[in-house]
């Protein structure tokens, strides 16, 4: 198949970018969205032009490296995959494809179409842990946990960390991706001790990082790969709220 | 057959004296210690951050040493580990099935294909109950049961349920834990994490390694950073196929660099193969996907019995037609045979021309049966997201048609040679994880490399680098060693030289050509004039590259290409150490299959008396002359036995 591609060219961070137009022909349809670009990057280095960066490691949904804003939507708006798992069948011949980087100003560019994600890394430095040291643990079947309880916490866990949540909102809030870690930690039984200090703590270096607002719209459920559900957004604002008032009244 | 005690030529192994079950503990009893105060003065360099790097930096920032980690990718939480989808198995005996841990430690000695050290391997299937502790501690979602207790699986090589899980994500979850512990370490100022930063070489001063010299992936700046030991958790060398499941930035750079700069080097032709992965598509794929083993429990593999089959749609082969291949080699362990036996019966029928899918290249795992069995709710939430992946690649729906599935590399048993504390032959330097070569033999059983990464990173580093740092003054070395100017001065040289050729071929031809060549040659099978064939093809290109290849860009920069150039640069030199290693071993055993050393039913044939070695290779000098060292393997609890999964 033949493509035009519109790709989001910027040298370095603090460069101007802008969107540079190329021909992508014979594109196998079995091919993934990944391997087109490594098709026109090898015709772009044999022709000796610079290739398009993009960030990408696993290339298969679960690492969360890849990070292509395709047509306006993060990992192309198919739902529930990432960048690496769209395949060329899934687009047609003679279309043309605008790919730009996650957009965020907590993600700043740092080349072409990767960006800059360790604001991720220092929300989870607020609290997106539980305190236990190696080898204190109590014996693994001391505590059960319901089926249904553990179910949640994981289907919470299944974030990858990608951002497609923050790239997808016009706000460019980090909302999802902290109530899937709230969620997730402070449903299970290990994690209560600490949870009040992980919904503030979290929200409050979310805020410093300096990603928005969240105003309920929900952008961010539609973008994620994992499908992380709203459900978690409702969790933390009711985690979060639960553990200011108490920080308010302890004074 | 018993062993015969030969004298070894590698360093000693330091396994500490006793009844095997005993020597961890007495181990622990009699290594060094260093005081709580202390422990500020010294500074550990962490090389990679998945089970292995992430674990131990977390918690020997939790006893309180300095630490700063590394990793390639823009956050640790990205490190290979997280693509591992099966389990992770320990020996907790929930199931009350009659596991213990000697059972593990026997069940992985035998499935190494009796060429892993006996007692590290005891020692992993000691602390693998830890494991599921601490990281259930750590709010690890792993599978429960309605009664919320911890649920098990079965997976390949073993008898027994012993295989903790949650869902097809288990290595993501696990990496996830040992993140969270890290960036906990993090915050609280007792890890420096470096991500997007590479590690190009070792520095060793006065024969212990004392730092490494790091490129800045996004400035393209070289950096020299000095420590009083430097830990390797690098992963495995898989990628030199090219195509592999391994993740495209996994590379063997960090531990060849250090073989260069004098460590050993043991067992390089020791690869595993994979039995269930998505068969090639085309010449532009890039990687490979592994479809979890797990799902071996409830699929059935079959091939058409006769060739003319094989183009038919797989409704229309009626029952007595297929061939459960399997079930029918291997009754007792049918689908659950070992990794390296099914890879192999695979490729055996597909070489018989009984292959289904584009080349012929691919088998069915069809789970008809068990959703006959289960319902199709139960397959769904066992294996939802495999399927879900199955479906985006090929476009297939596996509930209603089989799975075509093909061997691809997965998984490198060999690694840097290390004693009993993990520690190389270069003092200072310990290597962790699928990085070393330490537990797994000849070939490792399903769901313990997870096992493996996060016993050397929890529990056992941290016992056994004090004996090393107690012998060392903290900070003695610095970067203001010449040694730090010197090495620093090479990697920049490097890179210089890999953007001067400016050639015409792009980095990725060289790799795709040097991977199709391994595995052909050196891959499922291998025979001494592919061998020697393919030295001599390696050779050749490897001066091709170094004339011819093309790196576009500056070093001082994001450059892809470049990170690119300079791990396939490596590869090209690793290769042939490879092959060499599989052309001297005149055997076959585990996923080292020489096509010579074969029973007359084609089943591996090992050599004991001659072989029952751990092969060291020490760097010369010379990249085409490298001294063999020999670790004659001295087994007191196990004794040989020929495999046998029938
Ligand atoms: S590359 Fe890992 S999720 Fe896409």
């Amino acid at each position: 198949m033949n493509l035009t591609l519109k790709v989001w060219r910027q040298k370095n961070r603090n460069a101007p970018g802008h969107l540079a137009e190329y021909e992508a022909r014979d594109i196998p349809v079995d091919a993934s969205f990944l391997e087109m670009l490594d098709i026109v990057n090898e015709r772009l280095i044999e022709k000796g032009e610079d290739p398009i960066a993009f960030d990408h490691d696993c290339r298969e949904g679960i690492c969360g490296m890849c990070s292509l804003t395709i047509n306006g939507k993060p990992h192309g708006g198919k739902g529930g995959v990432t960048s690496c798992q769209l395949h060329m069948r899934e687009f047609e011949d003679g279309q043309t494809i605008v790919i730009e980087p996650f957009r965020a100003r907590a993600f700043p560019v740092a080349k072409d179409l990767a960006v800059d994600r360790s604001a991720f890394d220092r929300i989870i430095q607020g609290g997106g842990y539980i305190s236990v040291r190696t080898g204190s643990a109590p014996e693994a079947n001391a505590a059960p946990i319901a089926k249904d309880v553990a179910d949640r916490a994981f289907a919470a866990a299944a974030c990858i960390g990608c951002g497609a949540c923050v790239a997808a909102c016009k706000n460019a809030s980090a909302m999802l991706f902290v109530a899937a870690k709230v969620t997730h930690l402070n449903s299970v039984p290990q994690g209560r001790p600490e949870r009040d200090r992980r919904a503030l703590g979290m929200v409050r270096a979310m805020d410093e990082a300096g990603f928005g607002n969240c105003t309920n719209q929900y952008e961010c459920v539609a973008a994620c790969p994992k499908q992380i559900p709203a459900e978690a957004i409702a969790r933390l604002n009711r985690d979060f709220a639960r553990a200011s008032l108490k920080e308010t009244l302890a004074g | 057959m018993t062993s015969i005690p030969r004298q070894s030529d590698t360093p000693d192994a330091r396994i500490p004296s006793g009844p095997l079950a005993s020597k961890w503990s007495r181990h622990k009893m009699d290594s060094r210690l260093i005081n709580p105060a202390n422990r500020r003065r010294y500074h550990v360099i962490v090389v990679g951050s998945g089970l292995a790097g992430a674990a131990a930096a977390a918690s020997l920032s939790e006893q309180g040493y300095k630490v700063s980690c590394f990793c390639y990718q823009d956050s640790p939480r990205r490190a290979h580990s997280i693509a591992a989808q099966g389990g992770i198995n320990a020996a907790k005996n929930y199931q009350n099935d009659g596991d213990s841990v000697h059972r593990l430690f026997y069940d992985t000695i035998k499935g190494g294909d009796f060429r892993a050290r006996e007692a590290n391997v005891y020692r992993l299937a000691e602390v693998s109950a830890n494991i599921i502790d601490q990281c259930v501690a750590q709010g690890v979602p792993f599978a429960r049961e309605y009664g919320g207790l911890l649920a098990n699986r079965s997976f390949g090589g073993a008898q027994v349920s012993r295989t903790f899980y949650a869902a097809g994500q288990t290595g993501q979850q696990l990496l996830l834990g040992a993140y969270q512990a890290l960036e906990k370490e993090i915050a609280a100022g007792g890890v420096k994490m470096f991500p997007r930063t590479e590690m190009l070489d070792l520095v060793v001063v006065d024969g212990h390694a004392k730092g490494i010299i790091t490129r800045n992936m996004v400035t393209g700046e070289l950096a020299a950073h000095a420590g009083d030991a430097v830990l390797l958790a690098t992963g495995g060398y898989g990628n030199v196929f090219f195509l592999s499941t391994n993740a495209m930035g996994c590379n063997v750079t960090a531990t060849w660099r250090a073989h260069k700069r004098g460590a050993l080097f043991a067992n390089p032709c020791y690869t595993q193969i994979h039995p269930t992965c998505i068969p090639v598509a085309g010449s532009y794929q890039s990687k490979l996907t592994l479809m979890s083993e797990s799902l071996r429990n409830d699929g059935r593999v079959w091939v058409p019995k006769r060739k003319e089959d094989c183009g038919k749609p797989a409704s229309e082969i009626p029952e007595e037609d297929r061939d459960y291949y399997l079930e029918r080699k291997y009754p007792s362990f049918g689908n659950l045979a070992p990794r390296d036996i099914s890879s192999r019966a695979a490729k055996e029928v597909c070489d018989e021309g009984r292959g289904v899918g584009p080349g012929g290249l691919g088998v069915y795992l069809d789970f008809a049966d068990a959703i006959k069995r289960l319902g199709e709710p139960a397959i769904r939430e066992r294996y939802g997201n495999l399927f879900q992946i199955y479906h985006e690649i090929t476009g297939e729906d596996a509930y209603r048609q089989p799975m075509r599935i093909f061997p691809a590399v997965h998984y490198t048993m060999g690694g840097l040679w290390v004693d009993y504390n993990l520690m190389s032959n270069v003092p200072g330097l310990h290597v962790l994880g699928e990085a070393n070569f330490s537990d797994h033999g000849a070939n490792r059983l399903g769901a313990s490399a997870l096992m493996q990464g996060l016993a050397d990173g929890y529990f056992v580093v941290p016992a056994t680098l004090p004996n090393y740092l107690a012998t060392q003054k903290p900070g003695a070395v610095t970067t203001g060693h010449a040694a730090f100017a010197d090495v620093l001065r090479e990697v920049d040289d490097r890179v210089s030289r890999l953007l001067a050729v400016n050639g015409k071929r792009t980095v990725t031809s060289f790799h795709r050509e040097l991977g199709l060549l391994m595995w052909d040659r050196c891959g499922m099978a291998r025979s001494r004039e592919g061998l020697q064939d393919a030295i001599a093809k390696i050779r050749a290109l490897r001066d091709e590259f170094w004339r011819d290849v093309k790196v576009p860009g500056t070093g001082a920069e994001f450059n892809q290409q470049l990170e690119m150039a300079g791990r396939v640069a490596d590869f090209l030199e690793f290769g042939e150490l490879m092959c060499l290693d599989a052309l001297e071993r005149e055997e076959s055993c585990g996923g080292h299959f020489r096509v010579e050393h074969q029973t007359g039913e084609g089943e591996a044939l090992r050599h004991d008396d001659d072989y029952s070695y751990v092969a060291a290779w020490e760097f010369t000098g010379d990249v085409t002359r490298p001294r063999l060292c020999k670790e004659w393997l001295a087994y007191e609890e196990v004794h040989f036995a020929t495999r046998s999964y029938k």
